[in-house]
């Protein structure tokens, strides 16, 4: 293999001075002072969020305002640090979407287990649980961590729904083709 | 000495005491500015206090400069649990950070900062006006290292330790350059001076022109005198790149590793009050004092305010510079300080010194 040799000029002595590279680089930095500063303003300015950002875990509602999650349980079983716990409930007799059968009665999240792995998004199959763009959580209490399902919901929000799979489940049994 | 006399004298001291914590603190403020500036950062700009800041327009440009920083800082230093560490010598690390501060205020005394004219005869405004001015400077301000050895030396751990043995062979090392960039400039102006080492004097002798244009300030004859000192001024104060006792990549924080709280505070606020004072000699000896090219000061109280608004002008430029500085260039390793000290400062200093024997033997002779 061919070596190649590098000729290095040694040093003049004003460059050995060190001075002119002294001065150049007090001129880059006197520059530098007048450049607009690329600080983001914390607390009143805020990133934005990339789409797919895997932020607080959250429940959400179809555009109908009907709860998603159907209690099936998956996202607390597939939780690695255990963070979720569902209390199962049924839905009630005179409720619009009875046909469902079951909803959580209540969904806790524990924020200082979550490890923002977003399995849960993953594996349910309602789309119910989204990691959205909240990024910045606290409290002062254990007890205000943990993400009860009203606190869920008010974070989740309502996402669009393009299949509306329980709707037509309804409309299929009306006209008699329960199996769709 | 009336009573009188001495109660005026000790007001002075205290006054002029505030005036230097002062710019102190803020040179801290600028310090940490200048930092962000360079950096592309805001640096500190929540501090307000209430009532104040609550002004129309000023009050929030305030809060944004950080005005009330230092203030914040202070109090936090002052309110901050003060530990102790149990494998420390207590008397010489409770010493240790008065020492350091101490020297920075004492050489103030004989800096003079401005000028008064009382019937046409000049009069410096100076806590003591002593004929042996810049040699009080030179003894008393080396002292301050000390502060530092006893740091490193009663702290009682390794970095500390380090910190303090560099801080002493920096100091050897770059105060003869020092000293030897300085007995031209004594040289030069002593047909003025009447060869005395008297500051005020030698300030004055710098405002006089040659042929009429040229400011007789030193750093125009002698700019390679200006640069050694410069330098050594750079290296004595600890300042970056010759922060060796400090130098936190590989000494952790040197020689206050183990300080914390208003300790710590007194070597920070002695740290900027020696580059004040370093920066008020240089002006002093190279930068013509008060003077300003081809203005006489008006005579009165209006031109000793406007001569101690020059000099302290002058003096907040060269604390910008190493404020700048140090934002610019990456710390030198400690062999290389050693041999910029003994290599080549020491023989520029020695050449530059013989060199103005010779050009002032000339002139004389
Ligand atoms: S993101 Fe991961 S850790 Fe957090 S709740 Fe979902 S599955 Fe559990
Ligand atoms: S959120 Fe999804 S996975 Fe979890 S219980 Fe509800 S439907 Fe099942």
């Amino acid at each position: 293999m061919a070596t190649k040799v590098v000729e290095r000029k040694p040093l003049s002595i004003w460059e050995r001075s060190y001075l002119p590279q002294v001065v150049g680089g007090l001129k880059i930095t006197f520059k530098n002072m007048f450049k607009p500063t690329v600080t983001l303003e914390y607390p009143e300015e805020r990133p934005e969020i990339p789409p797919g950002y895997r932020g607080v875990p959250t429940l959400v509602r179809d555009p109908n305002g009907r709860e998603k999650c159907v209690s099936c349980q998956l996202c607390e079983f597939v939780c690695p640090p255990k963070a979720i716990r569902i209390t199962p409930g049924e839905i009630p007799e005179e409720s619009e979407s009875r046909h469902v059968e079951k909803g959580p009665k209540e969904f806790e999240i524990n924020m200082l287990r979550c490890i923002y792995c977003g399995f849960c998004q993953e594996v349910c199959p309602e789309e119910a649980i989204w990691l959205q763009d909240i990024y910045s959580l606290s409290g002062y209490s254990r007890e205000e961590m943990v993400n009860n399902k009203q606190k869920l919901y008010e974070l989740g929000g309502t996402l669009p729904d393009p299949y509306y799979k329980w709707d037509r489940k309804k409309q299929a049994e009306l006209e008699g083709n329960p199996h769709h | 000495m009336d009573w009188i006399d001495i109660l005026l004298k000790v007001i002075y001291a205290l006054v002029m005491v505030a005036v230097v914590m002062t710019i102190a603190g803020y040179s801290v403020l600028a310090e940490r500015k200048i930092a962000s500036w360079i950096q592309g950062r805001v640096g500190p700009n929540r501090t307000a206090l209430p009532g104040l800041s609550a002004l129309p327009v000023i009050g929030p440009m305030l809060v944004k400069l950080g005005i009330w920083q230092p203030l914040a800082d202070g109090v936090k230093f002052l309110f901050k649990e003060d530990p102790i560490p149990g494998h420390v010598k207590k008397f010489y690390y409770v010493l240790a950070p008065m020492i350091s501060l101490a020297p920075a205020l004492i050489t103030m005394v004989v800096l003079p900062f401005g000028v008064y004219y009382v019937d046409g005869q000049a009069m410096p405004l100076v806590l003591a006006n002593v004929d042996i001015g810049i040699l009080f400077i030179l003894a008393v301000s080396s002292l301050g290292v000390y502060g530092i050895i006893l740091a490193g030396w009663a702290s009682n751990s390794k970095y500390p330790f380090l910190g303090g043995i560099r801080a002493s062979a920096q100091m050897i090392s770059y105060e003869l350059a020092m000293g030897l960039a300085l007995l031209p400039v004594f040289m030069w102006f002593a047909p003025e001076t009447g060869g005395s080492l008297n500051l005020f004097n030698l300030v004055q002798a710098q405002g006089n022109h040659m042929w009429g244009v040229l400011p007789a300030w030193t750093i125009f004859y002698q700019p390679l005198g200006a640069l050694i000192f410069l330098v050594s001024l750079f290296a004595e104060t600890n300042r970056a790149p010759f922060d060796m006792p400090e130098s936190e990549t590989d000494l952790v924080a040197g020689f206050n590793t183990e300080y914390g709280a208003f300790k710590f505070g007194l070597f920070f606020l002695g740290e900027y009050t020696h580059i004040i004072i370093g920066s008020g000699v240089f002006v002093t000896l190279f930068l013509g004092g008060w003077n300003l090219p081809w203005i006489t000061m008006p005579a009165g109280i209006l031109g000793a305010a406007l001569s101690i608004l020059v000099f302290l002008g002058k003096t907040c430029a060269l604390i910008f510079l190493f404020i700048w500085v140090r934002w610019t260039l990456p710390r030198f390793r400690y062999d290389q300080v050693m041999t910029l000290g003994w290599k080549k400062l020491l023989p520029l200093a020695v050449a530059n010194f013989v060199l103005y024997l010779i050009i002032i033997a000339l002139i004389e002779g």
